[in-house]
């Protein structure tokens, strides 16, 4: 195996634990506070939006009459009541938070309600009246494409000589791959409560994983500065990147009603709302040309994305960035034109998604290789195999970075034997070869991840650590807890340098006021930079505690020991809390705040070339699956994954992370399916419509291993791996199977759009 | 008249004035200020407002899984109630919570609460669940972090040693008592007799037996409902009656209860009524209210025309009309019901040893989701011949409805694949489906013609679904 595993690995007593979420009993219990479970303070208001009923138009008049006159409604605001600037755009420009001339998407914020009772809101919401001109919406990105409607310029990254390679090429395929959006589907639907203080200041409890953009979001729009916002989050129920960017739309509305009313407010959008006004996982078209030798070894690709924007740019650059930086996979291409275009369409404006455009790029790879191997009649395996990064290719993306502790073969190679490959490969074939109508499929794919945000200066943390004099911590940082258990692992980072137990150290709720200029808890990266703050911030203040050891035990610092709750030297001890106590009485300060900052990275945004990311993780995934040829209903029967997760800091925390990523891609690539009618009006806009996963849609044999015996040969937090992203692309595996199942009885390549649901699967099929 | 809705709460009474057409998940959050239990979809779909309901006489008398979100406090005056605050014993969790939060079975916690309080209900009435069990009392709860593996394990781990903390004074009463509160009216009538005299009087009042479907757009806030007769405690409605001909159920009759009932003989429409939204829907749903909707797309109607069932409806003077049910259905949510009659039982004749009747459900999802295209089929073999057949479509027209044409093409003939196919390719004479989000019209004539061969297969005893791998 990788000769980096052996680096460290030293015992920990609190990192490496399986310790249970932090909030495990409470939630069970119902006992975990929600924004909208907190007492509401006398007068609060409750809001509702008013949003577009047409996907594109000018608009007219806004008649709010009849909603002002309903008893219990105290006012409506819209664009013209902004004092700030009404523009909430989380990079570009010219993305408002309620439009006020044109309307460029079904369900697009125009204003809001507030009344006595979130009932009374919604009904003098619909009760307000907006006269439209009515324009045609462009709902295509074909559509745009064509017209070169876009958001953004295009990015595209250039590698070698992608022409001379294929005209080199023994073979050239072509192909055309159309991959569904997603809906975030967190639990709780966008939530914030306002509570307006002195000197217009705003105490923002909001449901983000961002607090530090609806901090300044929330400024800009009530023209107040940053410091006059604080931004509170406890947890979320759920994310997913859904409350990035689109959790300042919530906030801002919410407390622009408490700088107009002095009054606590409180908006909270129904499931339909939430899923019409805010954005989803992008949708895109892939297309390519791709050049091969006889055996399947690519020589060259081109790419072209065509990426569902939506209205306006978002979060649209960097998804696209980060679908070009994950085209290659696993695969060397030594010659490479990817491209990405940001359409404009009138839809919602697409945001970000576990996985952030990684998905999209992923599957476009593993895509291109099925069809490689199915056009040359290969093993898909084979196929792989052949063009994974190796020494003897030398390892260089398409964007420059060099791939390093490359565990593509031993992961692979440990999956397909751990998953029995070879047998179950020959049963399904005879399986099929007697059962025409229910056929059975099985493939194999990896995902090689890039871990940190592309931008350079997102990838950084700050944290704040105070001891007491009982010894007890104190722990905040900037990352948010949306159930990812991200609050957990940090706080045994901490226990684990002071080397006390996991309980003594307090979690609390993430707050601008104490921790500013954080980054989104996102991109993966929540532990690896939080986790890293923290770690320094607790480290300074050890070293302070120690330096007082040191003094009290006349001992060199080299023999003092931090262990179970004490401090040892030399045959003497003291509790952790002795020298809490012994430090403050010292004047030593227990507090500290502490900052990281992701080394070696950098990338130039216009060539798209550097080194993005920090390191990589590997992992990878077998599935098999069944489909109905008469109906095209399919099955995953069973999965097996093999993730890397480096030294993880909590295996059960990781592990839930990859077996719900797991589900969550699975959704995305089979059942869950956006619908809007030929007006842009989205028409699966709850549970009722919109499909996740159930608990009989996980395959009845689910099989999950964290990589043996790893590590990460950067110095992450305790030479840990990130996991929450990386895992939902293993569900490409299940996409795969059903294609093999397809194919089962078909020449040559195919096309099979996603999500696989039973309709698409049958148009394959015939 | 009472001016306050009385019920039990975790063990304790509890008297409140509301608007009777209050959803419950809107009381408990508010006025009761018991917020454990959430609001995920407001639709009965995401099960993280499940409650347990513990109503006499209704589903056994046992506490069965329900969603709060469309549930109005008309429905529960009288009951039971067990939020997820009452789960625990005086602050100790019970057994199944606590190997939930040891299994790493809640991530962002959000739908936790419903689902513990969903198989903690499943655990109290079945001490020994298997997997399959666990999934159907899963159903209607949806997790969008942990993927289950880790929910469904532990209540495998928790099994058999739940026990439902039982009221100290039980009040779990009828009453026929109108409730009145802030300009909205419930009618609780406990006979037929009360029933027509309330629809006799309050003409424009809505008639709500599970509210599965008209609780949907209460609580978006769509509607508000000034008067409601609500039919779950009319006897008449109530009544199950088996013979050796068949089941004739009254049309308050939930599908919980159906489906004890003919579950065993009819295992198809077991499965189908497994399949019938969830445990939480299957409580409250009727099968009065699923025909009286007349939903193109319910599941309820095609299975029933198919097995030949009968209607009996009241009109709103009293006289009764019994009629084929696939005549009940007119046009698109237009039915045979007089003004302001109601549904009073419906007649499930029995099949023979040669008749034989099977339903399929073709969905995206395999739980809890609506059909795109629900095919049922019944058929009389003389023989290799088919003597006779109805081939009953739900999705496929503006009313679940009989494919005639395709029948008469395999009446008097053998059950070849020849002669499915000839019979597949006539549905267009009387099916003309739509296209929308759960599927293309040119899908679901594909698909409807394709179940007729997939009958044909399962009657040779093949296996004929994915789920049966």
């Amino acid at each position: 195996m990788n000769k980096h595993m052996q680096t460290t690995s030293m015992e920990r007593s609190v990192v490496g634990k399986g310790i249970a979420h932090d909030s495990a009993k409470k939630h069970v219990a119902g006992q975990a506070i929600y924004i909208d479970d907190m007492a509401e303070l006398p007068g609060t208001l409750h809001a509702a939006l008013v949003v577009s009923t047409i996907a594109h138009g000018i608009i007219k008049s806004i008649d709010a009459t009849e909603a002002l006159a309903m008893q219990g409604v105290h006012l409506f605001l819209t664009a013209k009541d902004i004092p700030g600037h009404n523009d909430i755009a989380p990079i570009m420009s010219g993305e408002p938070l309620f439009t006020d001339d044109k309307v460029e998407h079904l369900g697009q914020p125009i204003g809001v309600i507030a009344a006595d009772s979130i009932e009374l809101a919604i009904k003098a919401a619909h009760a307000v009246v907006i006269d439209y001109e009515e324009l045609e919406p462009v709902l295509d990105v074909e559509i745009a494409h064509q017209r070169k409607e876009y958001v953004l310029p295009a990015q595209e990254l250039i590698q070698g000589d992608v022409e001379a390679a294929l005209k080199d090429a023994a073979h050239v395929f072509e192909g055309r791959l159309e991959i569904g959006g997603q809906d975030h589907f967190y639990l709780e639907t966008q939530i914030a409560y306002t509570i307006p203080g002195e000197d217009n200041d705003m105490l923002v409890y909001s449901s983000t994983q961002h607090p530090t953009e609806v901090q300044h979001h929330v400024a800009h729009v009530l023209g107040t500065l940053a410091n006059s916002v604080d931004v509170k989050v406890r947890r979320m129920g759920g994310g997913f990147g859904g409350k990035e960017s689109q959790a300042t739309i919530i906030a801002s509305a919410a407390a622009l009603i408490s700088l107009k009313t002095g009054k606590p407010a409180k908006l909270r959008l129904k499931r339909a709302v939430d899923m019409t006004a805010t954005g989803k996982r992008h949708d895109m078209v892939s297309k390519w040309r791709v050049g091969v030798t006889a055996e399947g070894k690519i020589l060259g690709m081109d790419v072209e994305y065509l990426a569902r924007a939506g209205y306006s740019a978002d979060l649209t650059g960097p998804v696209i960035t980060r679908a070009i930086t994950h085209t290659d996979n696993a695969y060397f291409v030594p010659n490479a034109r990817i491209v990405g275009h940001a359409c404009k369409t009138n839809t919602a404006s697409n945001t970000a998604f576990r996985g952030f455009g990684g998905p999209q790029g992923v599957i476009t790879s593993e895509t291109i290789i099925d069809q490689i191997a199915r056009e040359l009649s290969l093993n898909p395996n084979d196929v792989r195999a052949i063009n994974y990064y190796a020494p003897d290719n030398g390892e260089l993306t398409p964007y420059d970075q060099q791939v390093e502790q490359n565990q593509l073969v031993p992961v692979t190679q440990t999956l397909l034997a751990s998953a029995e490959w070879d047998r179950r490969r020959a049963e399904i074939d005879a399986h099929n070869a007697k059962n025409p109508i229910i056929r059975k499929g099985l493939a194999m794919m990896p995902v090689k991840f890039g871990i940190s945000f592309n931008l350079p200066s997102l990838n950084q943390a700050g944290a704040l650590v105070h001891v007491y004099q009982d010894g007890s911590v104190h722990l905040n940082h900037g990352g948010t807890e949306m159930g990812q258990g991200l609050f957990m692992k940090v706080a045994q980072v901490v226990a684990e340098v002071f080397q006390i137990d996991v309980d003594r150290v307090k979690i609390t709720e993430t707050q601008t006021g104490k921790v500013p200029n954080t980054s989104a808890t996102a991109a993966s990266t929540g532990s690896d930079l939080n986790g890293m703050a923290a770690f320094n911030a607790a480290s300074a203040i050890k070293s302070r505690m120690l330096k007082v050891a040191t003094e009290h035990f006349k001992a060199d610092e080299g023999s003092i020991l931090f262990k179970d709750n004490e401090v040892h030297a030399e045959g003497q001890s003291l509790t952790f809390a002795e020298l809490a106590r012994l430090s403050w009485a010292q004047r030593v300060s227990l507090s500290e705040a502490g900052h990281y900052a992701t080394p070696k990275i950098h990338w130039d945004a216009q060539k798209l070339k550097g080194r993005p990311f920090f390191y990589f993780t590997y992992g990878a995934a077998v599935a098999e699956v069944a489909i109905d040829t008469i109906t095209g209903e399919s099955r995953c029967l069973r999965a097996d994954i093999l993730q890397d997760c480096g030294a993880s800091l909590n295996p059960a925390i990781d592990l839930g992370q990859i077996e719900g990523a797991f589900v969550q891609g699975m959704g995305w690539l089979t059942c869950e399916e956006l619908w809007w009618d030929k007006k842009g009006k989205l028409r699966t806009i709850g549970p009722s419509t919109y499909k996740i996963p159930g608990s009989r849609d996980v395959p009845p044999e689910f099989n999950v291993s964290l990589l043996n015996n790893a590590s990460n040969i950067e110095e992450t937090v305790f030479r840990s791996k990130a996991v929450g992203e990386p895992p939902l692309m293993l569900a490409i595996s299940v996409y795969l199977a059903i294609k093999d199942a397809i194919g089962s009885n078909k020449e040559g390549s195919f096309d099979l759009k996603t999500p696989a649901t039973p309709e698409n699967i049958l148009s394959s099929v015939n | 008249m009472a001016q306050a809705i009385s019920f039990t709460l975790n063990g304790k009474p509890v008297r409140v004035s509301v608007r009777p057409d209050t959803t419950v998940l809107d009381l408990l959050r508010g006025p009761l200020n018991t917020t454990g239990t959430k609001e995920g979809c407001a639709e009965g779909d995401c099960g993280a407002c499940t409650v347990l309901l513990k109503r006499k006489g209704i589903n056994g008398g046992i506490a069965n899984a329900a969603n709060a979100c469309i549930m109005t406090a008309a429905q529960i005056d009288g009951a039971e109630i067990t939020t997820v605050e009452g789960l625990a014993h005086e602050g100790v969790l019970n057994l199944l919570q606590e190997a939930m939060a040891e299994n790493g079975a809640s991530q962002c916690g959000f739908c936790t609460p419903g689902i513990a309080v969903a198989l903690t209900g499943l655990l109290a009435r079945n001490s020994a669940p298997s997997e399959e069990q666990i999934h159907d009392a899963l159903a209607g709860n949806l997790c969008r972090c942990t993927g289950y593996r880790p929910i469904v394990e532990a209540a495998q781990k928790a099994a058999g040693k739940i026990h439902l903390l039982a009221a100290a004074e039980m009040q779990n009463t009828v009453s026929n008592e109108e409730i009145s509160f802030d300009g909205s009216i419930a009618k609780r009538p406990t006979s037929l007799a009360e029933l027509l005299e309330a629809r006799r009087e309050l003409p424009n009042a809505t008639l709500l037996a599970g509210g599965t479907d008209l609780g949907v757009a209460r609580a978006a806030y769509e509607k508000d409902w000034s008067s409601i007769i609500v039919t779950n405690n009319v006897k008449e409605l109530r009544s199950t009656k088996e013979d050796a001909a068949g089941w004739t159920f009254g049309a308050a009759v939930t599908w919980q209860e159906i489906l004890e009932n003919v579950g065993q003989a009819l295992p198809s429409f077991g499965t189908l009524i497994r399949r019938f939204g969830s445990t939480q829907i299957r409580s409250m749903g009727t099968m009065g209210g699923n025909i009286g909707t007349a939903s193109p797309i319910g599941d309820g109607p095609p299975a029933l025309i198919a097995l030949g069932a009968q209607i009996t409806f009241a009109a709103v003077d009293g006289t009764q009309t019994t009629m084929p049910l696939e005549d009940f259905f007119l046009d698109y949510r237009k039915t045979e019901l007089p003004q302001n009659g109601v549904i009073v039982s419906i007649h499930i004749p029995k099949p023979k040893s040669d008749e034989h009747f099977r339903v399929y459900k073709v969905s995206k999802r395999y739980d809890q989701d609506i059909s795109t295209v629900c095919g049922a089929f019944w058929v009389k073999m003389s023989g290799d011949t088919v003597e006779d057949v109805r081939l009953a479509f739900g999705g496929m027209a503006a009313i679940p409805k009989r494919a005639k044409h395709a029948e008469d093409a395999l009446r008097g003939k053998a059950m070849t694949a020849d002669n499915v196919e000839k019979a597949g390719k006539l549905l267009g004479e009387d099916l003309t489906p739509l296209s929308d989000w759960r599927g293309s019209a040119n899908y679901r004539e594909k698909v409807a013609s394709g179940l007729i061969k997939r009958f044909m297969h399962d009657l040779n005893g093949e296996a004929v679904e994915v789920m049966a791998l």
